[in-house]
C-alpha cells in the first residue's frame, strides 16, 4: 500500500529534537499514526521548522504537497494548519501541524482572527492554499502578497468552513411545505 | 362570459358578411389578416426559430462536458438544427445552464441572460440549475429559477445526452407554440397547489387568478407570444 | 455587481458605452480614449506603448470552464495576469461534514468532473488507511482498470478540448468518439456514464458484468490505433507546432516551487510520477513507463500525455490478464454492507445492514492525508474524523487548484494567443480549483 513512507519512529524525535535545537518550545508533540509521521508545532515556530526541514542537508523536504486548515471545534486549540511536507529524493512525508487559538474565545471580540506567519517565500506554492485558508477560516497569514478571498464573492462575510457557520441552503419542498418559496417573479 | 359571448357573436357576425361579400376595403383587409396570413406567418416564423436554435457555449461544471458531446457525432444536435453553438449572447437564442450556479456566478449568468436577444429560451440542464441538485448549501444557488425564467429543465446528474435532445425536443414544440401542457395544466389541477387550498380542500377562484395572472407575466416578462401559447386553455375554468 | 468587481482588483477595465441603457448618440471613442489617457506610464509614452488591461471570462469560450483572467495586455504581449476563481465554489467540502461516509463519496466525484474515479479512490484510500481496511486483490485491480479508463478519458476531453482551442476543430469529434466508447465501459460496469459512485469503501459497489472483460478487450486493440490517428493529425501538423513549441516553457525548479505535479511536471523533464515512486493500490504489479519530455513547453505536453494514454492501455490490459478470483469487496461487515441473501438467515447481517444503512460506519477519531496521481497532479485527500459517522473535515488537495499557479508564469512575455494555448495545455478543470 502506498503513502507508507515516512520517517519511523525514532528518525522523527530525531527530527524533533533537531528542531528544538535551533528554537526552543518549538515542538509541542510527535506522533506516528496510520503510517503518518507528524509534527505538531506552536504557531510562531512554525516558519523555523519548515525552514529546518526544508534547507537541512539531510532532510531536505523541499516540496511542500498541500497547506490546509482544520477547524477542531469544540477542542482547544480551535484550529490548526497542516503543511504536508515531501522529500522527493527519499520520497517521504512529513506533516507538520500548527495549533492555533481563536483569539475570539479569549478576548470576547469576536473581529479578531488567528495569526500565522505565511510560507510564500519559502514555498512559493503557498500562495494560492493560504488565501484559501483565509477564505474559509479566517486565518490572517501575515507577510503574505496579496491575502483576499480566492472562492467566495470579494464582499462576503463569515467564514464557512468553521465548524459554527451554518451549512446553508434551503428547506426541500414537499407537499407539505410547498407553499413557502416565492418564485423569482413574485 | 359577456365580453366573450359578444365577440364570439362579432366575429360570427363578420365571417357571414364575408361569405355575403359584403366585407370589403378596410375591413376586408383586417379579416385575412387576422385569420390567414398572421398565424402562417407566425407558424412559418416559429417553425423557423424551432428547427434553428442557436445554443450559446455555456458549460458550468460536469453537465458542460456531456453538453459537448452533444455536439458530438453520437448525440448529433446538428440533426436538429442546433449545432451553431454561438459565444457571444448577442447571437445565442438558447443558454443552456449546464451545471451548478454558485452565488459568485449567478450576477454573470443573469447579465449574459440579460444581453440575450428576444425570443430566447433557457433550459436547465441537470439537477443543479434545475433545483440546487445535491447541493443544499451556502454557495449554491437553489435552482436558476430563483433569478431568471427558464423554459424547460432537464432532470440527470448529470443527464444523459439523450435525456437532453429529449428535453430539447420539447422545447421546439413550445417554441412552435405547441407546448406540451405541464401536468397541472392536462389534469386539470391548476389549483391544486398547497398555496391555493381552503381549509375544507376547495380550490379558491383568487388562487387560480393569481397563477393565471403569474404565468400571464411570466410570458410578458419573456416578450410577447414568440414561442408560447396564445391562451392560457380553457381547462383553467377561468370566469 | 461583476462591475464593482473589476474596480476593486484592477485599476481600469475594458468599458464600451453601453448601447443599450447610454445615450447611443454619444461616440464610442471616448470611452477608449479616456483609458489610452489614463493608462500612459510615465510622460512622453507612445500610443503604442500603453498598456490595456481586459477581463476574460468567467464567460469564455476558451476557458475551459468558469475562469476569470485579468490579463494587462501591452500590444498582443501579456505583461501580467491574475486568475480569479470563485465561480463556480459549490461548497462540497462544508457539505461533507454534514453527511455519513457512504454519501460523502457523490460529493466529492463531482469536484474534479472528468476524473471521478480518481477523487473515490483519494476519499475511500483514506477512509480504508484510517480503519485499517484491506481490501481484496480482485478490487484492487477492478479499481486500477476503472481508473486507468478514466484517465484515458481524461486525457481524450483534454485533447478535443485544447485542439479546439488552438483551431484543430476535428480532433473534437475524433476524441469523444472515443470518450464515448469508454463511457460505454463506465455504464456496463456501473450504469451510469459519468459520476458513478462505484468504489466503495472496501472494494467496489459491484462485480464487472458478463462481457466486461471482452468489450474492454476490444476497445485495448483499438485505442493504439486511434492514438496513432491523433498522432498523424497533430504530430507533425505544421501549424501545431508553430503554435506549441517553444511555447509557455517554465524551469523544472520553478514548477517544484510551484508545487506543480502531473504532465506538467513531466514534461519538464522530471520523472515523478505517484504510481511509480510510491505505488498504491496494485501499481507495483504493473510493467509500464512513465513518459518524460525535456523541454517542458506546449509540445512537450502534448506529447507526454498522449503517450500516457498508450502506457495506460497497457496497464489496462495487464490488469485484466492477471484479475484475480475473488470478492469484490471486503467481508468486514462494520464497513461494508452484508450480501442480501444473508439477511435472510443471519441475524448479525440484518443488524450490520440496519446500521450501515441507517446511520453509517464510525471512524475511529485521528486525521489522514492520503494522495494519488490523478490525471492532472497529485490529488490528496484529508479527512478528520471524530469517532462519529460524519467526517469532521474532509480537504482535497486538488491539482488543478495549485497547477493554475503556473499560469503566470507561463504566458507573462507571451502573445495573448499564447495565453489561449497555455491554459488549454495547463489542462485546469474548474470544479477542481473552486470545490
Amino acid at each position: 500500500m502506498g503513502n507508507q513512507l515516512m520517517p519511523d519512529a525514532p528518525g522523527l524525535e530525531l527530527i524533533a529534537q533537531g528542531i528544538e535545537e535551533g528554537r526552543e518550545g518549538t515542538v509541542i508533540e510527535t506522533s506516528v499514526e496510520h503510517g503518518k509521521a507528524t509534527l505538531i508545532v506552536r504557531p510562531d515556530g512554525v516558519l523555523h521548522t519548515l525552514s529546518w526541514l526544508r534547507d537541512t542537508p539531510d532532510q531536505g523536504y523541499r516540496f511542500l504537497s498541500s497547506l490546509h486548515a482544520a477547524d477542531y471545534l469544540p477542542a482547544t486549540p480551535r484550529f490548526a494548519v497542516h503543511y504536508e511536507l515531501l522529500c522527493r529524493e527519499r520520497v517521504e512525508r512529513i506533516n507538520v501541524k500548527a495549533l492555533l487559538e481563536d483569539p475570539a474565545d479569549t478576548n470576547g471580540d469576536a473581529e479578531k482572527l488567528p495569526e500565522l506567519g505565511s510560507c510564500v517565500d519559502l514555498f512559493p506554492t503557498a500562495e494560492f492554499q493560504e488565501r484559501e485558508a483565509y477564505d474559509f477560516f479566517g486565518i490572517v497569514f501575515r507577510g503574505h502578497p496579496d491575502l483576499r478571498r480566492i472562492a467566495m464573492p470579494e464582499d462576503y462575510v463569515g467564514w464557512p468552513q468553521r465548524r459554527d457557520f451554518p451549512i446553508g441552503g434551503e428547506p426541500v419542498l414537499y407537499t407539505h411545505n410547498e407553499i413557502e418559496a416565492p418564485r423569482w417573479f413574485e | 362570459m359577456e365580453v366573450e359571448r359578444e365577440t364570439l357573436r362579432g366575429r360570427q357576425l363578420r365571417a357571414r358578411d364575408l361569405l355575403r361579400g359584403d366585407l370589403e376595403g378596410k375591413d376586408l383587409e383586417e379579416y385575412v389578416e387576422e385569420r390567414l396570413l398572421t398565424t402562417t406567418l407566425e407558424k412559418a416564423l416559429n417553425w423557423g426559430r424551432a428547427n434553428a436554435v442557436f445554443p450559446m457555449t455555456f458549460g458550468l461544471a460536469c453537465c458542460a462536458i456531456e453538453q459537448i458531446s452533444l455536439v458530438t457525432s453520437r448525440y448529433d444536435i446538428a440533426r436538429f438544427g442546433a449545432e451553431a453553438f454561438r459565444a457571444t449572447p448577442r447571437q445565442a437564442d438558447l443558454l443552456i445552464l449546464s451545471g451548478r450556479v454558485s452565488i459568485k456566478m449567478a450576477p454573470v449568468v443573469r447579465r449574459v441572460y440579460d444581453q440575450m436577444l428576444e425570443p430566447k429560451w433557457v433550459m436547465a440542464m441537470g439537477a443543479c440549475s434545475s433545483s440546487g441538485g445535491m447541493f443544499a448549501n451556502y454557495a449554491v444557488v437553489q435552482g436558476a429559477d430563483k433569478f431568471m425564467p427558464v423554459d424547460i429543465h432537464v432532470p440527470g446528474c448529470p443527464p444523459r445526452p439523450e435525456a437532453v435532445l429529449h428535453g430539447f425536443n420539447k422545447l421546439q414544440r413550445l417554441v412552435r407554440g405547441k407546448p406540451d401542457l405541464g401536468w397541472r395544466q392536462r389534469y386539470n389541477a391548476i389549483g391544486t397547489e398547497e398555496w391555493a387550498r381552503f381549509e375544507s380542500g376547495e380550490p379558491t377562484t383568487e388562487a387560480i387568478d393569481r397563477a393565471a395572472q403569474a404565468v400571464r407575466e411570466q410570458r410578458d416578462m419573456r416578450g410577447g407570444s414568440a414561442g408560447v401559447a396564445e391562451e392560457p386553455p380553457d381547462s383553467w375554468g377561468t370566469s | 455587481m461583476s462591475d464593482e468587481l473589476l474596480r476593486d482588483e484592477a485599476d481600469v477595465t475594458e468599458r464600451g458605452v453601453d448601447r443599450n441603457t447610454e445615450d447611443p448618440s454619444a461616440p464610442l471613442m471616448d470611452a477608449t480614449a479616456e483609458i489610452a489617457e489614463r493608462e500612459l506610464e510615465g510622460p512622453g509614452l507612445e500610443p503604442e506603448q500603453e498598456v490595456l488591461t481586459i477581463n476574460m471570462g468567467p464567460h469564455h469560450p476558451a476557458t475551459h470552464g468558469v475562469l476569470r483572467l485579468i490579463v494587462t495586455l501591452q500590444g498582443e504581449r501579456v505583461i501580467e495576469l491574475k486568475p480569479v476563481m470563485g465561480y463556480l465554489h459549490t461548497g462540497i467540502e462544508k457539505s461533507c461534514e454534514d453527511k455519513s461516509y457512504w454519501k460523502v463519496i457523490p460529493f466529492v466525484e463531482r469536484m474534479d468532473y472528468l476524473s471521478y474515479y480518481f477523487q473515490m479512490e483519494a476519499f475511500c484510500g483514506c477512509i480504508e488507511r484510517m480503519v485499517e481496511l484491506e481490501i481484496p486483490p480482485r478490487a484492487k485491480y477492478l479499481r486500477v482498470l476503472h481508473m486507468e479508463l478514466d484517465r484515458i478519458m481524461s486525457h481524450l476531453v483534454w485533447l478535443g478540448t485544447t485542439a479546439l482551442d488552438i483551431g484543430a476543430i476535428s480532433m473534437l469529434w475524433y476524441c469523444f468518439r472515443e470518450r464515448d466508447t469508454i463511457l460505454d465501459l463506465f455504464e456496463m460496469s456501473s450504469g451510469q456514464r459519468m459520476h458513478t459512485r462505484y468504489f466503495q469503501v472496501g472494494g467496489v459497489f459491484e462485480d464487472i458484468p458478463a462481457g466486461f472483460e471482452k468489450k474492454v478487450r476490444a476497445f485495448c486493440a483499438l485505442m493504439p490505433t486511434r492514438i496513432d490517428q491523433y498522432e498523424a493529425l497533430l504530430d507533425r501538423n505544421e501549424i501545431f507546432l508553430q503554435r506549441t513549441r517553444e511555447v509557455g516553457i517554465v524551469s523544472r525548479e520553478r514548477l517544484l516551487e510551484l508545487g506543480v505535479t502531473g504532465p506538467l511536471l513531466r514534461a519538464a523533464g522530471e520523472p515523478w510520477d505517484l504510481r511509480k515512486v510510491d505505488p498504491y493500490l496494485a501499481y507495483g504489479d504493473f510493467d509500464f513507463k512513465i513518459p518524460v519530455g525535456t523541454v517542458g513547453d506546449g509540445y512537450d505536453r502534448y506529447r507526454v500525455r498522449l503517450q500516457e494514454m498508450r502506457e495506460s492501455v497497457r496497464i489496462i490490459e495487464q490488469a485484466l490478464d492477471g484479475l484475480p478470483e475473488g470478492p469484490w469487496i471486503s467481508d468486514d461487515r462494520k464497513f461494508v454492507l452484508p450480501p442480501r441473501e444473508e439477511l435472510a438467515t443471519s441475524m448479525e447481517a440484518l443488524i450490520h445492514h440496519f446500521k450501515l444503512v441507517t446511520e453509517g460506519f464510525r471512524v475511529p477519531p485521528g486525521e489522514l492525508y492520503y494522495s494519488i496521481e490523478s490525471p492532472r497532479g497529485e490529488l490528496g485527500c484529508f479527512v478528520v474524523a471524530d469517532g462519529s459517522s460524519k467526517p469532521a473535515r474532509v480537504h482535497f488537495r486538488d491539482p488543478s487548484f495549485v497547477n493554475l499557479q503556473s499560469l503566470r508564469d507561463m504566458s507573462v512575455g507571451g502573445l495573448i494567443a499564447d495565453l489561449i494555448q497555455n491554459l488549454g495545455m495547463l489542462d485546469p478543470i474548474i470544479g477542481g480549483v473552486d470545490r
